[in-house]
C-alpha cells in the first residue's frame, strides 16, 4: 500500500502533469472520460451561480474572484456541501449531482483548515482512511506516510493548536490527500498565513499540486496565489465566469476592471480605428496595435509619466490633464490615483513624487508612450 | 318583537326582586338564629375579617359555613387558609396572623397550645373516620380491611407520619393484620388520587374524602375504623386580631347548622 | 471552549487573563454579594440548626442509607437515560431544519416550568396502569411502571432531560458545524461525523448538562412521589424521606437533608475536577 502511494506520486510527477503556470490555457477538460466536467448552477434568493468548469486530470485550475462572487459556493457545490439547483457534475465520467459528500471522491482543504482539535495531526490525517474502511493501524500507517511526505513527521503527535499556521496547512493538505481524491479542492489555502510563511508554503503547495495526478481546483481572491499555483485561471464575478485563460494571458489582457486592478493595469474599453482607440469618455489613446472595432486598452501604472506643467514640445498624443485624487506609498514607490480627463493610476518614485509636490487636489499632466500600451479585441 | 322583549325583561326584573327578597329573609333568619351564641359569650358586635386556618379536609364544609357566616353578619368577611395541619401549625407558631385554627388532630393542635398561641382550651368539634376507597363499582369486591391484604391488590396508605396514615396503622395493628401497600402517600389527597386515576385498587382514607370525591371512588366501611377515629379540635388564637369574630365563627361551627353541614360532608359530630 | 479551538486561541487566553484582576464596581459587587448570601445563608442555617449531638443516632437507621442508595442509583440511571435520548434530541434540534422546530424546542423546555407534581400526574396519565401508553404496556407485557424503581427513574428523567437537552443544544449551536462538513468530505457519514467529531468536540457541554441533569434528578420530589409513590427501599428517595420526616420529626429531616447536601457537594466537586476543568 505504501509503495503504491509512492508510485502514484512519482508517477504523477513524471507524467509531467501540472505546468509551470503559463501556457496551457483553455482546453483542459474534454467533457467526457476523465477529469472534471461541471456546470454548476446554484440559486439562492437573488444570487445565482452559473459556472461551467472543465478540468483535465493533473491540471490545476484557480477560481479567482472578489468576495461574494460565488467562488466558495462553487467549491461547496463541487464537494457536495451545497446542493446544485441545476446543471451537471461529472468526475471521471461518473455523475455526482446526487451523491452525498461522504461518497464523493473529493478532498477539501478548508480556508481555516478545520483540523479536528481533539485529534492529533496523525489522527486527523488517518480520519479519512478510517472512514474509507481501513483498520486503525493501517490508517495510521498511511497517515504517517503522508505526514512524512509533507515534512511533518516530527509533528504527528501534536494537537492542531500546537501547530504553526504553515504546519497546520500542510496537515490539512495531507488529510485531504490521504483519501486519494480524484478532485482536490482548496479554499483560500494561503489566506490564513502571514506574509513570510505564505511565500514558503506557496512554493511547497505548488510542488505538491504539480505532483498531484487528479483534478485540483483552488478558490482564491489573491491573483498571485492563483498565478503561482494554477495552470489556468477562471475569473468569477457575480456568479458568472468573466474570463478564463492562462495566468500570463489574463495578466496581459484583463477584460474587467476587477482583473485589471488585480494585475495592476489601467484598463479602458473603447472603439479602435487603426492606431487610435476612442474611449467612451471621448478621450483617445494611441496604440502600436492596429485594430478596428471594440477593444480593450491597457497599460501599467509604471508606464505613466507625470508633469506639473504641460510638457513643452510633447505631442498631444496620450497626454491628459488630470487631478490627484489620492496617494499611497508602497516602500519607495508612490501610487497616485488620478481623476480628470482620464482616470488612471500612476506609479512613480518617492523622490519624483516629492519633486512634483504631489498632493490631493494638485493638477498634473499625464503621458503614456504608445509602445507601452496594449490593445486587444473585446 | 320589541314588546315581547320588554315584557320578558320586566319578568326577569320581577324574578330578581323576588330572589333578592327571599335571600335577605334567609340571612335575617339565620342571623337571628345564631345571635344567641355570641350574645351569651359576651362579645359585642361582630365585624371585620375573620381569618381561619383549617385542615384541608375541612375545605368544602368550612367554605359553606364561611358564606353562612358572612350572610349572618353583614359586613364581615371570612378568609381561609386550608392546608396540612402540620404546616398550618408551623405557620401559626411562626407568627402567621390568624384568628381561628381548626386542626385535623389533637397532636398538631398541641403544637400550637404548647407554644402558647391559643386562647382558651381547644374543643373537639368533629371526628373523622377511616373508610376504604375502592374503584367505582368496587370491581375487586373489597368488603373488609382483611380483603386489602390480598397481594394481588395494589393498595396505597398514607405515610405513617401524617394523621391518616397513623390512624390506618392503628386500625391495622388493632386487628392484627399485615398489609404491605405499594406506596405510603404523603397525604390523604395523594392516596385518594391514586385510586381516582385507577393506579391503585384501594386506599385507606377518610370518609370525608371519599364523600368529596363523588362517584370517582366508592367507599367501603369497615368496623375497625371505629377504633381509629381522628378528633378535630378548634380554638381561638392568642393573637387573634378579631376575637369577637373568631368566637362567633367557632360558635357557628358548633351550632346545629354547622353540625349539619359537617355531617353532610361525612364527619361524625356526635 | 469547543468551536474556537483553533490557532487563534492564545490571543483569547491572554485577554481573559487580563480581565481577571481589575477593580470590581460597587453596583455589581453589592448585588453579587447579596446574591451569594441569599444562596449560602439558608445552607448555613441548616448546618447551624443540625442536631449534631443526635446526628449519629439519626443517621444510623437503615432506611436512611436505603433512601440514599436509591437516590444515587435512580439519579444516575435517570442521567444515563437522559444522555441516551437527550443528546440525539439536542443534535436534532441544533442541526436539522424541520418544520415546527421552534415548537418542538418549546415543548422540550416545558417540563422546566411545569410544576413537578403536574408532571407526575401527566406521567401517570401517559404511563400509568390506566394511561394512554401504560395501558398497552400492561396488556402486552404485563409491565406497570407506577410504584416501581423504574418509575422513579422515569419521573426523574422526565424533569432532568430538559436540562440536558438545553445544555447540549447550546453547546452544539456554539460548535462550528463545518467540522461535520470537513468530516463528510473525508468520507464520514453523518452518524460517523457525529460520533467521531461532534461528540468529542461537545463533550464538555455534555458533561455539564449531565451534571445538571443528575443534580436535578437527585433532588426531584414532586414528580417522583406522584408517579412512583413512596415505599422504602423501592421508591422512597432521599427527598421523599426528608419530606415525610419533616411531618413528624423536623430534626431527622434536617439530618437527612444534610446527608443529601454532603453527598451532592462531594460528587459535584469530584466531577468538576475531572470534567469541567478539562473543557
Amino acid at each position: 500500500m505504501t509503495a503504491e502511494d509512492g508510485d502514484e506520486m512519482t508517477g504523477a510527477g513524471t507524467a509531467g502533469a501540472g505546468g509551470t503556470g503559463t501556457g496551457t490555457a483553455g482546453t483542459g477538460g474534454t467533457g467526457t472520460g476523465s477529469g472534471l466536467d461541471a456546470h454548476l448552477v446554484v440559486e439562492r434568493g437573488a444570487f445565482r451561480l452559473d459556472v461551467e468548469l472543465a478540468v483535465a486530470p493533473g491540471e490545476v485550475v484557480a477560481l479567482l474572484g472578489p468576495n461574494g462572487a460565488g467562488k466558495t459556493t462553487a467549491l461547496r457545490a463541487l464537494a457536495g456541501l451545497t446542493p446544485l439547483t441545476g446543471g451537471r457534475l461529472r468526475l471521471d465520467g461518473a455523475a455526482l449531482e446526487r451523491t452525498p459528500p461522504e461518497l464523493r471522491p473529493v478532498g477539501v482543504v478548508f480556508q481555516d483548515y478545520l483540523l479536528f482539535p481533539h485529534l492529533t495531526a496523525l489522527d486527523n490525517v488517518a480520519f479519512g482512511p478510517r472512514c474509507h474502511g481501513a483498520s486503525k493501524a493501517r490508517a495510521r500507517a498511511q497517515a504517517a506516510e503522508w505526514l512524512d511526505r509533507l515534512g511533518l513527521a516530527g509533528h504527528a503527535g501534536a494537537k492542531p493548536r500546537r501547530l504553526s499556521g504553515g504546519q497546520a496547512q500542510r496537515v490539512a493538505v495531507a488529510r485531504a490527500l490521504a483519501t486519494r481524491p480524484r478532485l482536490l479542492l482548496l479554499d483560500e489555502p494561503l489566506a490564513a498565513l502571514d506574509a513570510r510563511t505564505r511565500l514558503e508554503v506557496r512554493a511547497q503547495l505548488r510542488r505538491h499540486l504539480a505532483e498531484f495526478e487528479a483534478v485540483a481546483v483552488i478558490v482564491t481572491h489573491d491573483p498571485l496565489d492563483a498565478m503561482v499555483l494554477a495552470d489556468r485561471l477562471v475569473v468569477v464575478e457575480n456568479g458568472r465566469i468573466v474570463q478564463e485563460g492562462g495566468p500570463a494571458d489574463i495578466a496581459r489582457r484583463p477584460r474587467t476592471d476587477y482583473i485589471a486592478q488585480l494585475v495592476g493595469l489601467n484598463l479602458y474599453r473603447g472603439e479602435a480605428d487603426g492606431h487610435t482607440v476612442r474611449l467612451g469618455s471621448g478621450q483617445t489613446v494611441t496604440t502600436t496595435e492596429e485594430l478596428t472595432g471594440p477593444v480593450f486598452v491597457a497599460f501599467p501604472p509604471g508606464a505613466v509619466t507625470l508633469y506639473r506643467d504641460r510638457p513643452a514640445g510633447a505631442s498631444a498624443r496620450n497626454l491628459w490633464r488630470c487631478e490627484v485624487t489620492g496617494l499611497e506609498s508602497h516602500g519607495d514607490r508612490v501610487r497616485a490615483a488620478l481623476g480628470g480627463e482620464l482616470p488612471l493610476a500612476a506609479d512613480l518614485s518617492a523622490v519624483a513624487a516629492a519633486e512634483l509636490d504631489l498632493r490631493p487636489g494638485a493638477e498634473v499632466w499625464a503621458t503614456v508612450k504608445a509602445a507601452q500600451t496594449h490593445a486587444y479585441p473585446d | 318583537m320589541t314588546r315581547t322583549l320588554r315584557a320578558a325583561g320586566a319578568g326577569v326584573a320581577a324574578l330578581l326582586a323576588l330572589s333578592a327578597c327571599s335571600s335577605s329573609d334567609e340571612s335575617a333568619s339565620s342571623s337571628s338564629a345564631s345571635s344567641g351564641a355570641p350574645g351569651s359569650s359576651g362579645s359585642g358586635r361582630v365585624s371585620g375579617t375573620v381569618t381561619v386556618f383549617a385542615a384541608a379536609s375541612l375545605k368544602e364544609s368550612f367554605t359553606t359555613l364561611g358564606e353562612t357566616f358572612e350572610k349572618a353578619h353583614p359586613g364581615t368577611k371570612v378568609t381561609f387558609s386550608f392546608g396540612g395541619s402540620d404546616s398550618l401549625a408551623a405557620s401559626i407558631t411562626g407568627g402567621a396572623p390568624a384568628d381561628v385554627f381548626a386542626s385535623a388532630s389533637p397532636k398538631t393542635m398541641k403544637i400550637v397550645t404548647d407554644a402558647g398561641d391559643t386562647s382558651g382550651t381547644p374543643v373537639t368539634f368533629v371526628r373523622n373516620q377511616l373508610e376504604i376507597a375502592t374503584l367505582p363499582g368496587n370491581p375487586d369486591r373489597i368488603a373488609s380491611l382483611k380483603d386489602l391484604t390480598d397481594t394481588a391488590l395494589k393498595v396505597v396508605l398514607c405515610a405513617e407520619e401524617v394523621p391518616c396514615g397513623a390512624a390506618a396503622r392503628k386500625a391495622l395493628d388493632a386487628s392484627g393484620l399485615k398489609l404491605t401497600p405499594v406506596s405510603y402517600e404523603q397525604d390523604v389527597k395523594a392516596a385518594l388520587t391514586k385510586v381516582e386515576l385507577k393506579e391503585a385498587d384501594a386506599a385507606v382514607v377518610y370518609r370525608t374524602d371519599v364523600r368529596a370525591a363523588g362517584d370517582k371512588v366508592e367507599g367501603v366501611d369497615f368496623p375497625e375504623s371505629a377504633g381509629a377515629v381522628n378528633a378535630y379540635p378548634i380554638a381561638r388564637l392568642e393573637d387573634a386580631g378579631n376575637a369577637a369574630g373568631a368566637d362567633a365563627f367557632i360558635d357557628l361551627v358548633r351550632s346545629a347548622e354547622g353540625r349539619k353541614v359537617l355531617t353532610d360532608a361525612g364527619f361524625l359530630t356526635s | 471552549m469547543t468551536a474556537g479551538d483553533k490557532a487563534v486561541l492564545p490571543r483569547r487566553r491572554r485577554r481573559r487573563a487580563g480581565a481577571q484582576v481589575r477593580g470590581v464596581p460597587l453596583p455589581l459587587l453589592v448585588p453579587a454579594l447579596i446574591g451569594l448570601a441569599f444562596l449560602i445563608v439558608p445552607l448555613l442555617a441548616l448546618l447551624v440548626r443540625t442536631p449534631w449531638s443526635s446526628l449519629p443516632e439519626l443517621l444510623t437507621g437503615a432506611e436512611v442509607w436505603q433512601a440514599l442508595r436509591l437516590s444515587l442509583l435512580c439519579a444516575t440511571a435517570a442521567t444515563a437515560v437522559s444522555l441516551v435520548i437527550g443528546v440525539p434530541l439536542a443534535w436534532l434540534l441544533a442541526r436539522v431544519e424541520f418544520p415546527g422546530r421552534g415548537l418542538v424546542r418549546a415543548l422540550v423546555t416545558l417540563p422546566l416550568v411545569l410544576p413537578p407534581v403536574v408532571g407526575g400526574v401527566a406521567l401517570l396519565m401517559a404511563l400509568g396502569r390506566n394511561g394512554i401508553v401504560g395501558k398497552w404496556l400492561d396488556d402486552w407485557f404485563g409491565l406497570t411502571l407506577p410504584f416501581t424503581t423504574a418509575g422513579v427513574v422515569i419521573a426523574e428523567a422526565f424533569v432532568a432531560l430538559p436540562f440536558l437537552v438545553i445544555s447540549v443544544e447550546g453547546t452544539l449551536r456554539a460548535a462550528d458545524p463545518r467540522y461535520e462538513e470537513a468530516a463528510a468530505t473525508l468520507g464520514a457519514s453523518r452518524f460517523t461525523a457525529f460520533r467521531r467529531v461532534t461528540l468529542p468536540l461537545i463533550a464538555p457541554g455534555i458533561a455539564a448538562g449531565a451534571v445538571l441533569a443528575w443534580a436535578r434528578a437527585l433532588g426531584e420530589f414532586g414528580a417522583t412521589i406522584t408517579f412512583a409513590g413512596n415505599f422504602p427501599g423501592r421508591t422512597q428517595t432521599m427527598p421523599l424521606a426528608v419530606y415525610l420526616a419533616l411531618q413528624s420529626d423536623p430534626e431527622a429531616a434536617t439530618a437527612l437533608s444534610l446527608v443529601l447536601l454532603a453527598v451532592s457537594v462531594a460528587v459535584l466537586a469530584g466531577l468538576r475536577d475531572r470534567w469541567m476543568t478539562a473543557g
